[in-house]
């Protein structure tokens, strides 16, 4: 139960995604001009990290590991390309089961893909996560599970940044901050916000 | 000849610098700016990828079909990457430990796939070469200037060499990175757009007085093109 809490705290708030480790900046900063669109997105990228998760970690440890011919160093080659495949399966899918689903969620799958957000957390959970764990002992399910929350971790800051960013279209800002730079600077304080959960572990 | 070259190479390190003007790659931007050295070591190791995936992919472009370029270029760039990984990890240790996950995510750094989709598979290779090399630069310039903004006011240091006893500890968190590269963005913008208004005035003046010398001879040359439409 230890395990579970300390998972789902350092998944959501103290080693978020978006401001502690900075990975998938791209969605948060492109996507995030409407409530509505962040999101989406966020639900989108949660899923893809869930299920690229449930699949990369068992195949890189009962597998990979384990095989006669020692192929760990494909890891890359072969994460990418199940993360590619996934996401054009799951687009199919969708279509396929429910047409409304895949016009609200449609648009923002094919640029998962070259997200940040679903490699790392892949490459996270196969490599060290003994600050995390606390001496418990790294399985799939518990690598789900960081997956589910650091997805969930990313799209709070993602809803966030859209409501910060819907606000700040009605303020009159200089040329050269317009865009992106004010973005970033606000992007700067969420991150300073998110530094206080540090002292809860 | 040279003009061409000397235009791609312009373009790569200021006009569509891939890190201020096109914001792409931020996540390596924003993890490793905190540290001078590991930027300018990923910005190092991204100039090696991407000028080697750019003449590679030029060197495919009449072979590979198009409907499946994408995972070509995927399955290219992974290979440097995972070459670059080994290489690294072997013989720069203390940069490989330092890039930490950022090395496996070049992969899906969009400066390298958006230079092979805009340029290497429609130019030469040594064209796609010098672009690769302008903009693997660009950014690695880009980088390691705001590492060393966000290295002195974070640790007082530059390059590791502590040179101020005086710290603001934002600057080492990802709070200061957003701060130093959103600030870099707009200053650099600034610069380019008055550079660049500059340049029109003076060419708005150099017409005019042009216009003005040859007013009679256009005017003639009307008159003229007149006469041969009239007959």
């Amino acid at each position: 139960m230890s395990t579970f809490i300390a998972i789902i705290l350092a998944a959501v708030l103290t080693n978020n995604f978006i401001t502690v480790k900075t990975y998938g900046i791209c969605p948060f900063l492109g996507v995030s001009k409407k409530t509505s669109s962040a999101l989406g997105m966020g639900v989108a990228v949660t899923l893809v990290m869930v299920i690229a998760t449930a699949v990369t970690y068992p195949l890189y440890n009962y597998v990979m590991k384990t095989a006669w011919w020692d192929f760990q160093f494909l890891e890359i080659i072969l994460f990418i390309f199940i993360i590619a495949s996934l996401v054009q399966m799951l687009e199919k899918i969708i279509q396929k089961v429910s047409p409304s689903l895949y016009k609200a969620m449609g648009i923002y799958l094919p640029l998962i893909t070259t997200n940040c957000a679903v490699l790392g957390v892949c490459e996270l959970v196969i490599g060290d996560m003994s600050t995390i764990l606390k001496g418990a002992a790294m399985n799939t399910g518990w690598a789900i599970l960081y997956a589910l929350f650091a997805g969930i971790g990313f799209t709070l800051v993602m809803v966030i940044m859209s409501g910060l960013r819907e606000k700040l279209q009605c303020v009159k800002v200089s040329k050269s901050l317009a865009g992106f730079p004010i973005s970033m600077i606000t992007a700067a304080f969420i991150c300073m916000a998110f530094t206080v959960f540090t002292y809860i572990v | 000849m040279k003009n061409k070259y000397g235009k791609i190479t312009l373009d790569g390190l200021i006009f569509s610098n891939p890190t201020f003007m096109l914001v792409l790659g931020t996540c390596p931007t924003l993890g490793l700016i905190s540290s001078a050295t590991s930027a300018a070591g990923m910005g190092l190791t991204v100039v090696v990828i991407l000028t080697l995936s750019n003449m590679l992919i030029s060197l495919l472009r009449k072979i590979v079909p198009n409907e499946v370029r994408i995972p070509c270029y995927i399955v290219i760039i992974a290979t440097l990457v995972t070459l670059a990984r080994m290489i690294l990890e072997k013989f720069v240790p203390d940069l490989y430990d330092s890039l930490g996950g950022f090395l496996a995510l070049i992969v899906v750094n969009c400066i390298i796939l958006g230079r092979a989709e805009a340029f290497a598979n429609k130019h030469t290779v040594l064209e796609s070469a010098v672009d690769g090399l302008a903009n693997g630069f660009g950014f690695t310039l880009a980088l390691t200037v705001m590492g060393i903004i966000c290295e002195f006011l974070g640790s007082g240091s530059i390059f590791g060499l502590k040179i101020m006893s005086f710290t603001i500890g934002m600057f080492a968190t990802p709070a200061g990175s957003f701060i130093v590269y959103g600030l870099s963005i707009a200053v650099f913008t600034y610069i380019i757009d008055t550079f660049q208004r500059a340049r029109r005035v003076k060419a708005n003046v150099l017409t005019r007085e042009s216009l003005a010398n040859n007013a009679p001879e256009t005017k003639a040359d009307v008159q003229d093109g007149a006469k041969e439409a009239n007959v």
